[in-house]
């Protein structure tokens, strides 16, 4: 279970974009999160993803609680994540291989012997053809890297996902392509799912239930 | 046969209309020469024409070469490309017309460009305001007195406040930014108004106010040519539609029919609505082919249920399909 409990987050200390919100995932569950751009969700995808320290709030994994985030967070933690952001080329390294974008996690933790068969493996998954895992960012389109930036996501075998807008600059094809290769991740991984985003045909047909960003449980601040 | 431009003319994929057409796009292709001899065939033999106070959506996946035909409209294709065929806007070819013809009497007077990143377009370090009394100045005979005037007119045909004429590009919303870019598009008063991906990365109340306001303006006369992936946003405003596939346009055809019943009549076409996710949402399998290794033959065909040994030969465009297996239009009998 992913639970968020209170989480007050955002940039600036006395201006949070997010105060004291709650939100839970269950076991193998997947989430969809709607809400316009800027209200704050992305924030809260972060934090769950624990790529942003909140200000205040509890976040508990599959029942452990967290006590740091980014470097912070204990590595088993860390990597229970994977993470897809929107815009691919903000989250792609332009001087890496799309191979070596795909296998970067499990460099950085050490297990660089497993990448070339995990690339592969995930190469056929996303559909990458392996002419263009030797490209470099520039040499592919927005569909064909975010492809690979999903497949770096999966490449340690996440118990969750957190999609933050992964289809918004795809095509029609190309977004239905990476919601399929999520799921059948999910179903064989059982992993738990946030997906947050802006359209609700597309998560309502995604995810298990949807939830819009203005009705998630908030806790009136007492006393401030 | 050579694929670049067909010896025998094509007969022509959209309805002759009425009135002369603002843009008359005929054959149209674009070649990039690569280092080592390779060549990217980024766009093949398009032709359409767009009549004025009509809107034509161009649709595809990315790469599938529709803004590249969006650049050679313009005259900002890179260096090492070729084109062939002809792009007329009323008697002018755009394809033949000089770097400084294009400058000085296309871009932002006769062809209006909403670009694609409105916060990339404008600058970051000027007011709105004086970047519409600039484009007014440049483009228009409007005296230094009448400035001001003329700007805010600007403002107010894109329906951009005037209480925010004085803010900087960062201060906006991704909207309001997007009004300010199709004010500046808007000056010149261009007969032809080319928006490329204008919804790109916004919310679907602003996807759907962008592309009303775009309607609007197409209304009153000008002829808009909408370059998107956004179908929904196609659907939305679209009088016709003319679909991309590997640098070809492989369907032209009336939205109505199109989004509605009975429906594309390229298989390509029809994965494509069905990969929606309010329809079907299965992915087409597998991916465009590469531009510079087409084949020669139908370049959906690793993809499509539908092809036979006659799909390795080129399909030429039959009523606006260019398919040998297309969808019977049933619907319609002609
Ligand atoms: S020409 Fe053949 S391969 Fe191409 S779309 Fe038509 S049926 Fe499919």
């Amino acid at each position: 279970m992913l639970e968020l409990s209170r989480i007050t987050a955002g940039y600036d200390r006395r201006a949070p974009v997010v105060r004291e919100v709650s939100l839970t995932v269950g076991a193998g569950r997947s989430v969809g999160l709607l809400g316009p751009s800027g209200c704050g969700k992305s924030t809260l995808a972060r934090v769950a993803a624990l790529l942003h320290r909140p200000d205040s709030g509890t976040v508990v994994i599959d029942g452990v609680p967290v006590r740091g985030w980014r470097h912070r967070a204990p590595r088993e933690q860390r990597t229970a994540f994977g993470v897809v952001f929107q815009q691919p080329r903000l989250a792609a390294d332009p001087r890496m291989r799309l191979a070596d974008l795909i296998a970067e996690p499990l460099r950085a933790t050490g297990r660089r012997d497993e990448a070339a068969a995990a690339v592969a493996g995930l190469a056929g998954r996303v559909g990458l053809s392996r002419e263009l895992l030797g490209r470099r960012p520039h040499e592919v389109s927005d569909g064909q890297l975010q492809r690979a930036c999903l497949a770096r996501a999966l490449v340690l075998r996440p118990r969750w996902l957190i999609c933050d807008e992964m289809t918004a600059m795809l095509d029609a094809s190309t977004s239905a392509a990476l919601v399929a290769a999520v799921e059948t991740y999910r179903a064989e991984s059982g992993a738990g799912l946030l997906a947050v985003g802006h359209d609700s045909v597309l998560l309502n047909r995604w995810c298990d239930e949807t939830v819009h960003w203005d009705e998630l449980p908030r806790e009136s601040r007492s006393g401030v | 046969m050579s694929p670049v431009n067909p010896v025998t003319p094509v007969s022509p994929v959209h309805p002759v209309s009425p009135t002369s057409p603002v843009l008359s796009v005929d054959n149209l292709s674009v070649r990039f020469r690569m280092r080592g001899g390779r060549q990217i065939a980024a766009v093949s033999d398009a032709s359409f024409a767009l009549a004025p106070g009509e809107c034509l959506a161009l649709i595809g996946e990315s790469g599938c070469g529709k803004s590249v035909l969006a650049s050679a409209l313009l005259g900002l294709l890179p260096r090492n490309a070729e084109t062939t065929g002809r792009a007329l806007l009323g008697d002018l070819d755009l394809l033949a017309a000089d770097e400084r013809t294009l400058a000085r009497t296309v871009r932002g007077r006769r062809i209006g460009l909403v670009p694609q990143s409105p916060s990339a377009h404008l600058t970051p370090v000027r007011t709105v305001r004086s970047q519409l009394e600039e484009t007014v100045r440049e483009l228009t005979g409007v005296p230094k007195a009448g400035l001001r005037e003329a700007a805010e007119a600007a403002a107010e045909r894109a329906a951009f406040p005037a209480t925010h004429l004085d803010r900087h590009p960062h201060q906006l919303s991704g909207g309001l930014a997007q009004r300010a870019a199709t004010a500046l598009a808007l000056v010149g008063d261009a007969p032809l108004l080319l928006a490329d991906e204008p919804t790109t990365g916004l919310d679907r109340d602003l996807v759907d106010r962008t592309v009303d306001e775009l309607r609007r303006h197409a209304d009153t006369g000008r002829a808009l040519l909408m370059i998107t992936h956004d179908l929904a946003a196609a659907r939305r405003i679209a009088d016709r539609v003319a679909v991309m596939y590997a640098g070809r346009i492989v369907e032209i055809a009336d939205a109505p029919a199109f989004f509605g019943a009975p429906g594309p009549r390229h298989p390509y076409a029809r994965a494509l609505l069905d990969a929606l996710p309010e329809r079907a949402f299965t992915p087409i399998p597998g991916m465009p082919p590469e531009l510079g290794d087409l084949p020669d033959g139908c370049a959906f065909a690793p993809r499509c249920a539908r092809a036979s040994a006659r799909c390795e030969t080129l399909p030429a465009p039959v009523d606006g399909v260019a398919c040998h297996h297309p969808e019977e239009a049933t619907a319609c009998s002609n």
